[in-house]
């Protein structure tokens, strides 16, 4: 999923300071499931902005509504009846969610009350951490399924550099060295040889490198 | 010849090689290299110069580089993959060659998190090994990596670091292993402390033929002080320093404690002599330039062999 994390609450009272009618939406996917752009936030989020504002004298009027997500159009014509009514719309969906109500709603003033943070998993309650870069060009298989790029703070795939020590990364004591990670697995599944193979220097256009990206499928199209 | 290096020369000739380190100044100062360069003149075959190491920003590896070739030195390359992309480290291995060096060495390079530009965006296009292979390419079949044509190929030779103390132990030598088929000439080591944990790891070299194909240059550091060797025993990743080089150098008294540390590094010297593969040997005695003379002079490698061009 899609790993968010709110801003703090003065940065996104700061951004609409100045409004007094704001709509509120949250995202039923990724940031869902993260914990940080539900309904329950939309909710915390509009009462903690109502108590700021009264607080200053300046109270605000909040609707706030949910979607199913906000990375498909479908959903956001939900809004089409009421969204003009707004000075402002926050946001709490990842980048993409965002950017797709903005370039839906031309007239709307979108502010992001979420940092999109990465491509990851729940690793316990609480705690999320990142697993992809989303580099477009997936090299799981030659590394024991543990991804250099995503989990070597250099990106390296012939690592790890000589910062390694006691499995951790020289970045962090508590970050687990990536190759560490791929070398145990490459033991455990008897594929050790594989370490000795030099992965060529990288083709970067299939990653953000290359401009930004797009998916056609022909045979879906309509 | 591979390269047009004097280093080459003296490892192709089976002479005991020895090299130092030179980092360059924080500011645009040409005097402070001058000054490092003549302390190092005459006792070393060829002298690392570093490229904003710990992430720290100084002056450029290749500017520093041409300084110490002005003053007779062999000046080795460093060039890290973390601030440059491909397109930038191709035209700084062509600008170097046309400037008269005719060293590199390959590293990834220490995170940005370690500097003074934390905030700093890293490239890391390529790694380490990539890098020497990069350089190989330029080298021998005359190519960039786009796969056009080269004029005038770099004929550098071509370096990289080990550690052999850094962890898992078990891919260390294949590591090494992996250096050596990108086509690596020349490797130094990480600073060798741990002796017993060092011949091991040249053993497994050695039972892969592994000493015949790239010359290996142990490293050495000397302790100023007992603080030093906490330090890097402590806070220097990948650093194995044994317990008893600490006593050591506790129980040498307070006037002494520099020539403890000096008398340390000659014995590793003398050590490393004796194992075979070992071709020479990497003088790092950071911030104490002035010790490299003596330590070469002690460790009976003076004077240098002498190499006309």
């Amino acid at each position: 999923m899609i790993v968010a994390e709110r801003k703090p609450l003065e940065q996104i009272s700061s951004m609409i300071e100045s409004n007094n009618k704001i709509l509120i939406v949250g995202c039923g996917e990724c940031v869902t499931v993260c914990s940080a752009g539900r309904k329950k936030e939309v909710e915390i989020l509009a009462s903690a902005l109502n108590m700021v504002r009264s607080k200053e004298g300046k109270p605000v009027e909040i609707r706030q509504e949910t979607l199913e997500r906000q990375c498909d159009g479908e959903y956001l014509e939900q809004l089409r009846g009421f969204i003009g009514e707004y000075e402002v719309v926050i946001s709490m969906a990842c980048g993409a969610g965002v950017q797709f109500m903005a370039e839906k709603y031309k007239n709307s003033l979108v502010l992001p009350a979420l940092n999109t943070k990465f491509i990851g998993v729940t690793e316990e309650q609480g705690v999320w951490s990142e697993r992809c870069h989303a580099c477009g060009d997936c090299k799981l298989h030659l590394t024991g399924g543990v991804c250099p790029i995503a989990r070597c703070s250099k990106s390296l795939l012939n690592g790890p550099c000589g910062g390694s020590a006691n499995g951790k990364c020289e970045i962090s004591p508590d970050l687990v060295c990536g190759w560490q990670l791929i070398i145990e697995r490459l033991s455990d599944l008897g594929q050790l040889e594989k370490y000795e193979e030099i992965i060529p220097i990288n083709n970067w256009s299939t990653n953000r490198d290359g401009g930004p990206r797009k998916v056609v499928r022909e045979d879906l199209r309509l | 010849m591979k390269s047009e290096s004097k280093l080459e020369q003296i490892l192709t000739k089976g002479e005991f090689a020895v090299t130092s380190e030179c980092g360059p100044p924080r500011g645009a100062d040409a005097e402070v290299i001058r000054k490092k360069g003549e302390l190092l003149k005459g006792f070393v075959d060829g002298v690392n110069v570093t490229d904003n190491q710990t992430s720290v920003v100084r002056m450029s590896s290749i500017s520093s580089c041409v300084i110490l070739k002005g003053l007779g030195l062999n000046p080795i390359m460093q060039m890290v993959t973390r601030d440059r992309n491909r397109i930038a480290i191709q035209s700084d291995i062509l600008g170097a060659a046309a400037l008269g060096i005719n060293n590199i060495l390959c590293l990834t390079g220490d995170h940005q998190k370690f500097g003074d530009h934390a905030s700093a965006k890293n490239v890391f296009d390529m790694d380490s090994i990539q890098l020497v292979q990069t350089v190989k390419l330029m080298r021998d079949e005359g190519k960039f990596l786009g796969g056009e044509e080269l004029k005038g190929s770099p004929k550098m030779f071509i370096g990289a670091a080990e550690n052999p103390f850094a962890d898992p132990f078990e891919i260390r030598v294949p590591r090494l292993a992996k250096k050596v088929a990108a086509g690596v000439d020349f490797i130094q080591t990480q600073c060798i402390y741990n002796l017993p944990k060092f011949e091991k790891w040249m053993k497994l070299v050695r039972d892969r033929g592994l000493h015949e194909r790239v010359h290996i240059l142990g490293g050495v550091t000397p302790f100023k002080s007992v603080g030093m060797a906490n330090y890097m025993k402590k806070s220097v990743p990948g650093m194995d320093v044994p317990d008893e080089l600490i006593e050591r150098m506790k129980a040498a008294p307070k006037e002494k404690k520099a020539e403890e540390g000096i008398n340390i590094c000659i014995e590793t010297i003398q050590r490393l002599r004796e194992i075979e593969g070992i071709h020479g040997v990497h003088v790092m005695a950071i911030e104490w330039e002035e010790m490299v003379s003596e330590i070469v002079k002690r460790a009976g490698l003076f004077p240098r062999p002498h190499i006309e061009g």
